[in-house]
């Protein structure tokens, strides 16, 4: 048995040590918010937060994971189940089209907030740049992701501040 | 009594000597400021020559921070001595060079000397640009001074304790700067002694690949034996070189051109921007800079012995790193393992790589903990990292795993140590 602690959570499963945490997620814990996109680390489907930093589920075998803390899109709503502010103005935006993308576009968005609620445009994008989006609504997720930050708070500086 | 003062007046006067020599040495005039020359004014044949030669130096690898300002400097390069800050190459007129004569950037390149005099620091690596001819350096001014001005000013360099003192530099130079032209060499082909004269010369492969002294000049007796530049080890490219399969000239121009090699790796760090400035070059220079490499590789220990198949010690490395193992299979294995479906698109297997080859252990944790990017530019697949997956102890374990199971050298003695390096980012 392995222990592992997921949104809050410490849950025994019976699985082999190599296993994909995404497999145990959704396989052992039917939480289904992280999709299975490529498998190999490439489309970012499948991102969860591990100890409050995203990462590819499907690369992070659970005998990593030790006592480290797992998110995943079902820990970003409030306790009472009402959606985090990401998932609110996501919906808010209509940023998804097919959706696949979506959850994991919104915990890597939540990774960049949570440290920095004021971020420029640019490290938006660089910091969304390893999840991939094959609809084409990118510009909408961009658009969600500064409603949210303004959501808590902050919001999407226009430009980085001018080199001296 | 007069003896005491003509002793005196001796040493007075070889001191005085002394002096005015270093000064001398050291004191370069300003090269008078010019109106930055328009763009139309170069010859567009000129141009191109210029920017041929640009991306065979990858001028821009150095000297563009933001890739949205291209070559306004800014960048910071961690030496030995301290950090210095490329410097902004555009033509404006007040931060770049816009104000600089074509004779100005000639003394530059060939001596290590700015417009205003100044010494610059070897980090700028004119002890190779020296090599270049008037034509080469022409050209690339007209390529430079045709660039969009970009106004930007580095930060002044953090040398430590008498590091910073330019004027030194001029001791420096008579060390370690050997002016002028190579000869070139009869009994080897045009490729051969254009490769040459590019790789000593633009291309400044030695920069990164040759050990250096401890006065940071690069130390000729041990050329191209491999060294530490920018955090990432630069592999040996001569006799030493620890590849599994030989380097030959095609398999090094496809390498050079791509940034990725099937027998051998993908481009990683600092190469990984010299690859994809030598894909935008001209062919034949590529190819001739891959002839003398290869030369250099020839007697190279795999160029030696009969091509084998990849070594995989999976049960020996299981048994030693059980962890690691499971590690492995979770992790790597979808893209790394036997018969996965990236091995089926002519990616090097791990063993074959020359990071595990290597004597330490620095290009295969980095590659671990940073990821890769992608080779070819911004598309296809690239490693992501797994410095946020994996804790030290684990990245240790499997780094060992790595080693154990696809080489059969001896354990490296420093993985902590290297792990340290990247997660505070003091790799040197």
């Amino acid at each position: 048995m392995i222990a592992l602690s997921v949104n809050g959570q410490t849950h025994q499963v019976d699985v082999e040590p190599d296993t994909p945490l995404l497999y145990v997620l959704r396989n052992e814990l039917a939480l289904n918010g992280a999709k299975f996109g490529c498998g190999l680390g490439q489309c970012g489907a499948c991102t969860v937060l591990l100890d409050g930093k995203p990462v590819f589920s499907c690369l992070v075998p659970v005998a990593a994971l030790g006592n480290r803390k797992v998110r995943t899109l079902e820990g970003l709503a409030s306790p009472d189940g009402k959606p985090g502010p990401l998932s609110i103005a996501f919906e808010a935006e209509q940023a998804a089209q097919c959706g696949y993308c979506i959850a994991g576009m919104i915990v890597r968005a939540q990774a960049l907030l949570e440290r920095n609620n004021r971020p420029t445009e640019e490290e938006v994008r660089a910091h969304l740049a390893p999840n991939l989006c094959r609809c084409g609504t990118h510009m909408r997720i961009l658009r969600a992701v500064r409603r949210a930050a303004e959501m808590m708070g902050g919001g999407v500086r226009a430009v980085a501040e001018q080199k001296p | 009594m007069i003896r005491g003062t003509r002793l005196t007046a001796g040493i007075a006067l070889v001191s005085a000597v002394l002096i005015a020599v270093a000064f001398a040495l050291a004191w370069h005039p300003e090269i008078e400021r010019i109106a930055p020359p328009s763009a139309s004014s170069f010859d567009r044949t000129l141009v191109a020559e210029g920017e041929n030669l640009a991306r065979l130096g990858n001028c821009a690898g150095c000297h563009t921070a933001d890739p949205a300002q291209p070559l306004a400097g800014g960048r910071a390069l961690a030496t030995p001595f301290g950090t210095v800050f490329a410097t902004n190459i555009t033509p404006d007129a007040e931060t770049g060079i816009g104000a600089w004569s074509r004779d100005a950037l000639r003394r530059a390149m060939r001596r290590g000397i700015a417009r205003n005099g100044e010494h610059l620091y070897p980090a700028f690596p004119y002890d190779h640009f020296t090599h270049m001819s008037d034509g080469e350096v022409d050209a690339l001014y007209a390529w430079l001074m045709t660039r969009r001005p970009i106004v930007g000013r580095a930060p002044a360099a953090q040398l430590d304790g008498v590091f910073g003192l330019r004027p030194l530099i001029a001791a420096w130079n008579l060390l370690h700067l050997k002016e002028g032209p190579l000869p070139a060499d009869p009994a080897r082909s045009s490729d051969w002694n254009r490769g040459r004269a590019l790789a000593e010369g633009l291309a400044h492969c030695g920069a990164c690949h040759t050990p250096r002294d401890g006065y940071g000049a690069e130390d000729q007796a041990r050329a191209y034996d491999g060294a530490m530049a920018e955090g990432w080890y630069a592999p040996p490219l001569n006799a030493r070189s620890p590849a599994m399969r030989p380097w030959t000239a095609d398999r090094l121009h496809i390498y050079l051109r791509t940034g990725l090699s099937p027998s051998h790796a993908a481009a990683a760090g600092p190469m990984g921007s010299v690859t994809r400035a030598l894909s935008e070059a001209r062919d034949e220079d590529v190819r001739a800079i891959a002839v003398y490499f290869a030369s250099l590789m020839s007697q190279a220990p795999a160029a030696r012995q009969d091509e084998a198949e990849p070594m995989d010690r999976q049960a020996i490395a299981e048994q030693t790193y059980p962890e690691a193992a499971a590690l492995f299979a979770g992790a790597c294995a979808v893209c790394h393992g036997p018969g996965a479906p990236m091995m089926q698109q002519g990616r090097p297997p791990l063993a074959w790589g020359t990071p595990l080859q290597a004597d330490n252990p620095h290009g295969t944790v980095r590659a671990i903990m940073e990821g890769l990017a992608s080779p070819a530019g911004p598309k296809g697949p690239a490693m992501p990292a797994f410095a946020d997956v994996l804790d030290d102890r684990q990245l240790g374990q499997l780094t060992a795993y790595l080693r154990t199971r696809f080489t059969d050298k001896s354990p490296w003695p420093d993985v902590e140590g290297a792990i340290t390096q990247v997660r505070q980012g003091t790799a040197k």
